[in-house]
């Protein structure tokens, strides 16, 4: 349910603004694995001023999407994982070393992506930045393309250790400019069509536009395996299309602009479980 | 195959050179968000503005639903179902309203048609990429006017 839109225009402009139904997400409840339970339905964080429940993203998809979820074997983002799993065993780099050479194993870094992104050096990081900066200064190598499979695979796999756990990052402190900062970006009407993350996931989710059933936009699922696209998909590359499609000039995928509105974004979802790597449309 | 020509014949016709008497999406003259006069001088076409309800531009079923056109598939639920909006708002409302809502409505989602000043990051086209030089609105003049006119259709 959404909160009560405080409109100062008054009636007239609800009409144009607030559709008479208010279609939900489903009731489906996601279970992965048969064992591992899933909150994609919570109370909103209190930072929320407009919504009073969040939802997982899961929960506004088709049954025959939502099924490639239900089990690792059925979904099509493990093969990119099980790669990053041999990536994390294989030598890379000038310094003879691969990521297990440092760390037993990617189980080391469970509860990691349900704190991230976080402020290190008065820096605002994502898990992005973490694995550049250590194939940079502990491996000697190359650095991964933002969206490109090793990438996304690698991040998945970190966010596989913290499935099920409840996304919770940190608003406060340090972080608290990176976030005003994101929450800036996410009420901006970009482009030609003047459209803000807020429009369609904060006012309009639940409801159609055109084919496609808007959802909160929540990003716990992230890295997720987008059908379309049928590869892994980053957060960052998922912002540069959505504001990319109100005929606007994007950010880039690694500006401080997306690392901010990840933030924002993220913590939109403090409370829903960790999900990735999740599967969408 | 037929309609692809279709299309592509309307398109050849709406690229023709700006008629004298058009006016300009800089100096459209709003009053309460409704504009009285044609913006060309030309009276709109109800078969093109039917087409542009689910193409191109236009494209209003993608927020508004239309019983009229229940052969499309996929109308939205982000604006109001425009069954009989021909009863609620007159011709230079509706014409106010497409040229750009925001006039009548100052909070609304609607996309603003006929404008091409104002706005944040403006992109060339879909492509992601900075706008070079004057946007084109969204729909020409007589694109509105055509819209205008299919909308004048929908009566309970």
């Amino acid at each position: 349910m959404k909160k009560a839109i405080a409109i100062s225009s008054g009636a007239a402009a609800l009409c144009l603004m607030v559709t008479p139904l208010l279609a939900e997400p489903d009731d489906d409840s996601l279970v992965i694995n048969e064992e591992l339970q899933m909150v994609t339905e919570t109370e909103a964080p209190d930072h929320l001023e407009y919504v009073n429940t969040i939802y997982s993203g899961w929960r506004f998809r088709t049954d025959e999407t939502q099924a490639l979820q239900l089990d690792d074997f059925d979904n099509p983002a493990m093969l990119t994982v099980d790669a990053a799993i041999d990536a994390f065993n294989t030598v890379d780099g000038s310094e003879g070393k691969s990521c297990a050479s440092c760390h037993a194993g990617p189980e080391d870094f469970a509860g990691l992506t349900a704190s991230m992104p976080k402020v290190i050096d008065g820096k605002l990081v994502v898990m992005e930045d973490l694995l550049n900066n250590h194939r940079a200064k502990a491996m000697g190598a190359e650095p991964w393309k933002w969206s490109g499979q090793e990438m996304q695979g690698m991040v998945a796999l970190i966010g596989l250790q913290s499935r099920g756990m409840p996304v919770d990052v940190a608003i406060d402190g340090e972080a608290a400019p990176f976030w005003e900062k994101g929450k800036e970006i996410y009420y901006t009407r970009y482009g030609q069509l003047e459209l803000s993350c807020a429009n369609c996931h904060e006012d309009n989710y639940g409801n159609m536009i055109r084919a496609d059933h808007l959802s909160q936009g929540q990003i716990n699922g992230f890295p997720t395996y987008r059908l379309k696209q049928a590869k892994l998909i980053s957060k960052h590359n998922r912002f540069r299309g959505c504001i990319r499609d109100t005929r606007a000039e994007t950010f880039a995928e690694g500006s401080d602009e997306f690392r901010a509105l990840e933030l924002y974004v993220q913590s939109r979802g403090n409370g829903l479980s960790v999900e990735t790597p999740a599967v969408r449309q | 195959m037929k309609k692809l020509l279709f299309v592509a014949a309307t398109a050849a016709v709406t690229a023709l050179p700006i008629h004298a008497d058009t006016v300009a999406p800089t100096n459209v003259a709003f009053s309460d968000g409704a504009v009285s006069g044609s913006l060309t001088g030309v009276a709109g076409d109800p078969a093109e503005g039917r087409i542009l309800m689910n193409k191109g531009s236009g494209n209003c079923i993608a927020c508004h639903a239309v019983s009229a056109l229940d052969d499309l598939p996929f109308h939205g639920e982000i604006g109001p179902p425009l069954d009989g909006v021909a009863d609620r708002w007159s011709e230079a409302e509706l014409r106010g309203i497409i040229a750009n809502a925001k006039e009548m409505f100052p909070e609304t989602m609607m996309p603003s048609f006929y404008k091409t000043t104002g706005f944040v990051r403006p992109g060339n086209a879909y492509t992601g990429k900075a706008a070079e030089g004057e946007l084109d609105p969204l729909l020409t003049a007589q694109q509105v006017e055509d819209v205008v006119a299919y909308l004048l259709t929908l009566k309970e």
